[in-house]
């Protein structure tokens, strides 16, 4: 890879670049992510490679393995350009027949296309699909122009251009009006201005500054930043670039979680790319701009989420947080000033740069501009990872892009923002999504998680669930997080194995406030959102659970057993068999009998059974 | 035979157990060392006396040994700077880190939310029960260590469960049942035809 002396030689370098893709007759694009993968893409991946070869495509077509498309249920994936067929769920197998009919003779392979769930129709092409039509595709539309291992394609969809822009005539000072008309605010979850946090670090007179990335995703249930760092590493660090110059630093830090191995790799190789291609480095690109970047493994602490237990980490320390009576801003890391935005803040900066700050504000509602990642999970038809403007209607999002409830069940609340979020009722469901009216709401935006449960799901368990995660993740530090959420987990514990009492949930209540009242940092401030939330929406389950002993989902195993219905059980022992605690007896063809001694309620045998013989009582 | 010989007689064996037991208790640590110095080394380059690399280095440990020794601690302590009571407290803080060594295989459930809902506690009480063991175990055989992980970030497929680093989709207890039967049943085979 030559070094890039001037930013000509950057232009000159993209017009190459697509002159010789311009020979390419079709495009496959196949999803390479690491949801894909984990319904084995790679195979995929690798048998159509051998098909173009095998039958003498190799010079016209070509193979792109790119970052995640979203559509993660529907996956291995692949799209087929000009025409953008939109084949899923594929195997190795169907590699011979894609590569013959599709690539050779422009037809389409039917059986391959998605079908609507709603309508039953087979859909030729991605944008027809409802998943992808009724979003707003600012960010994640890149994922699909690139793989992430090639900064040439990045360079070809007109990356670095925003860099090359800033550099050679836009000072940091304007770049810094920008962002703050531009209303982007952090998308890590505090919604925090992100032009306001760059100008207090930018006024502080010091030598050293640094830019943190803050890939640490430990929200349960979502994993957008993994996806953007992961499908387009080179965006974040333009990004990154773009807010060092105007900060005046020179070091920059991706804190990404060691969970997403995938995403550490794309990184790692991205920084090592632009560094050969003097991008990163001393004089980037013939200028007097020094940046460079390094890439830390998170450890696997929630806390590190935290903007001063992340930098303790960085500092090679145990992640705790300290008090934020002198902001990070001003002594952060090292004690200099630091800026740290999330990944997909740091997203959104290089196309403010190139299309102006007015084109950024014209989506989204007056407090929340432009678009935002979430992932959509749990019980609804399409999980995966959407992205919409600022304002859209949650409704919309659960029922039009999520395609309504999957196993039938009723959909019962949507819980977003995480544990430090909240869960709202599916009566609350038509309220436009931005910062402020989640907030409002008693959830909030997160860094963009969204669970949809139904009526399986037990809202004191899934208050029991969190309190369990954040009695885990704690570090232990300040007493309000760390004796407060034990108590507040014993009381839930306590109302979920039906020893709960009402006075009991009022102190719950006074105990939610004063952690959140209290705690020292984020993760303990917010901690009793869960529980407050479901308290002010669900308190008819509460009450089921406290005065009549029962759990209404049939989730909470102290409330409920197991009963194997005699009309129904055809003796067929798959139950016997699937039972890991060896609690149901019976022989072949007779009626089967749980023995209540043993049974431990894991609810496995009603899973596994298929006469919907076994019933929760 | 009187007094003084049975004193000499005491003394000599005193003497060759004393030295036996440094010999084996040395050996020993000679062992440890070649089985993890060679190792350690690479890791350290470039990196000695800068405290703030620690965990960049015990991730790269971890990623080698499977899990942190002891003695890479003190290695560790000692290259960089630090003093071992903090590379403790990190090595401990951390979930990335574990100290005890791992079974042959790996499975880690993922109780993110998503998977929550969709019912990894199931999955934990499948293992539970198929191999006697609790999350953060490994079996006595150390055939099977089994794990649980706050989100991998591959929601939508959830729950999702990793056996030794490849991610197995929709996962059920039945499937996972399977699966570690499969394992087992394999090692069954391999020491039978050794």
């Amino acid at each position: 890879m030559r070094k890039l002396e001037h930013f000509e030689e950057l232009e000159t370098l993209r017009k190459k670049v697509v002159a010789q893709r311009g020979k390419i007759r079709s495009t496959v694009i196949i999803c390479g992510g690491s949801g894909c993968q984990a319904t084995r893409c790679l195979s995929v991946i690798d048998a159509v490679k051998k098909e173009i070869v095998k039958q003498g495509l190799d010079h016209e077509v070509l193979l792109r393995t790119t970052g995640c498309h979203g559509f993660c249920e529907q996956g291995p994936l692949m799209v087929v350009e000009p025409d953008n067929f939109f084949y899923c769920h594929l195997t190795a197998a169907d590699a011979q027949e894609i590569v013959s009919s599709t690539l050779k003779n422009g037809k389409v392979v039917d059986r391959l296309l998605y079908t609507d769930p709603l309508t039953g129709k087979k859909i030729k092409t991605e944008a027809e699909i409802p998943f992808y039509s009724a979003q707003y595709r600012q960010l994640l539309k890149y994922n699909k122009l690139l793989d992430p291992c090639s900064i040439e394609d990045y360079i070809a969809a007109g990356g670095y251009k925003a860099l090359a822009k800033t550099l050679t005539g836009i000072s940091p000072k304007a770049v810094i009006e920008e962002i703050k008309s531009s209303g982007l605010r952090g998308r890590g979850g505090g919604g925090f201005p992100t032009g306001r946090k760059w100008a207090e670090a930018r006024s502080v007179p010091e030598d050293e500054k640094y830019v943190v990335c803050n890939a640490d995703e430990g929200d349960p249930g979502a994993y957008m930043d993994r996806c953007v760092l992961e499908a387009n590493p080179h965006l974040v660090i333009e990004g990154m670039m773009i807010g060092a110059w105007a900060l005046g630093a020179r070091q920059g830090y991706v804190y990404v979680r060691k969970e997403y191995p995938l995403a550490v790799k794309h990184v790692k190789l991205a920084v090592k790319q632009a560094r050969e291609m003097g991008i990163l480095g001393e004089n980037i690109l013939g200028s007097s701009f020094c940046f460079d970047v390094e890439v830390a493994r998170g450890g696997g602490a929630f806390v590190c989420g935290e903007s001063t237990a992340l930098m303790a980490s960085l500092e090679g320390k145990v992640g705790e947080p300290r008090p934020k009576d002198i902001h990070t801003v001003k002594e952060g890391l090292w004690n200099k000033p630091t800026v740290l935005n999330n990944v997909e803040t740091w997203a959104n900066v290089p196309s403010i740069i190139l299309n102006g700050s007015g084109w950024f504000a014209s989506k989204g509602t007056r407090g929340s501009k432009g678009t935002k990642i979430f992932a959509l999970t749990g019980q609804v038809k399409n999980t995966g990872l959407v992205e919409i403007a600022m304002g859209t209607m949650l409704h919309d999002i659960i029922f039009k892009i999520g395609g309504g409830p999957k196993n039938g069940k009723a959909i019962k609340a949507v819980q977003a923002g995480g544990p430090s979020g909240g869960c709202l009722p599916v009566s609350k469901f038509d309220i436009p999504v931005d910062f402020d009216t989640l907030y409002k709401m008693g959830s909030m935006m997160g860094s963009g998680g969204m669970v949809v449960m139904d009526e399986g799901t037990c809202m004191v368990d899934l208050a029991k669930y969190f309190l369990k995660f954040l009695q885990d993740e704690s570090c232990g530090k300040c007493v309000p997080c760390r004796v407060g959420v034990d108590r507040m987990l014993e009381i839930v514990t306590d109302i979920a194995e039906g020893r709960g009492s009402r006075e009991q949930i009022s102190l719950l209540q006074e105990l939610a406030e004063t952690v959140a009242e209290t705690s020292l940092c984020a993760l303990g401030k917010t901690a009793p959102n869960p529980v407050l939330s479901t308290m002010r929406y669900f308190a008819d389950e509460y009450a089921a659970h406290v005065d009549e002993k029962r759990c209404p989902a049939g989730v909470c195993k102290e409330l409920i057993h197991y009963d194997i219905l005699a009309d129904k059980c055809t003796g067929c022992g798959v139950c016997l068999r699937s039972c890991p605690h060896d609690a149901i007896k019976g022989e072949k063809k007779t009626v089967h009998a749980i023995d209540e001694q043993i049974c431990r309620k894991c609810g496995i045998c009603v899973t596994e059974c298929k006469f919907d013989a076994i019933a929760v009582v | 035979m009187n007094h003084w010989h049975y004193m000499c007689i005491l003394t000599a064996f005193t003497f060759i157990i004393l030295t036996g037991s440094q010999t084996l208790i040395n050996n020993k640590l000679m062992r440890e060392v070649r089985m993890s110095m060679p190792t350690i080394d690479p890791i350290l380059e470039g990196r000695r006396s800068q405290p703030g690399q620690l965990i960049e280095v015990l991730q790269d440990v971890q990623e080698i040994c499977g899990y942190i020794p002891a003695d890479a601690m003190k290695t560790v302590a000692k290259e960089l700077g630090v003093p071992l009571m903090e590379v403790y407290r990190v090595a401990n803080f951390y979930k990335a880190f574990t100290l005890k060594p791992r079974g042959k295989n790996v499975i880690t459930i993922c109780t993110g939310t998503a998977c929550h809902v969709r019912g990894s506690d199931l999955l934990i009480d499948q293992v539970k029960g198929q191999l006697q063991l609790e999350p953060g175990e490994t079996t006595k055989d150390g055939t099977f260590t089994v794990e649980c992980v706050n989100c991998l970030g591959a929601c939508a497929l959830a729950p999702i469960v990793v056996q030794n680093g490849s991610y197995l989709d929709h996962m059920t207890p039945g499937k996972l049942r399977r699966i570690i039967d499969k394992t087992r049943g394999a090692k069954r085979k391999e020491a039978s035809d050794a």
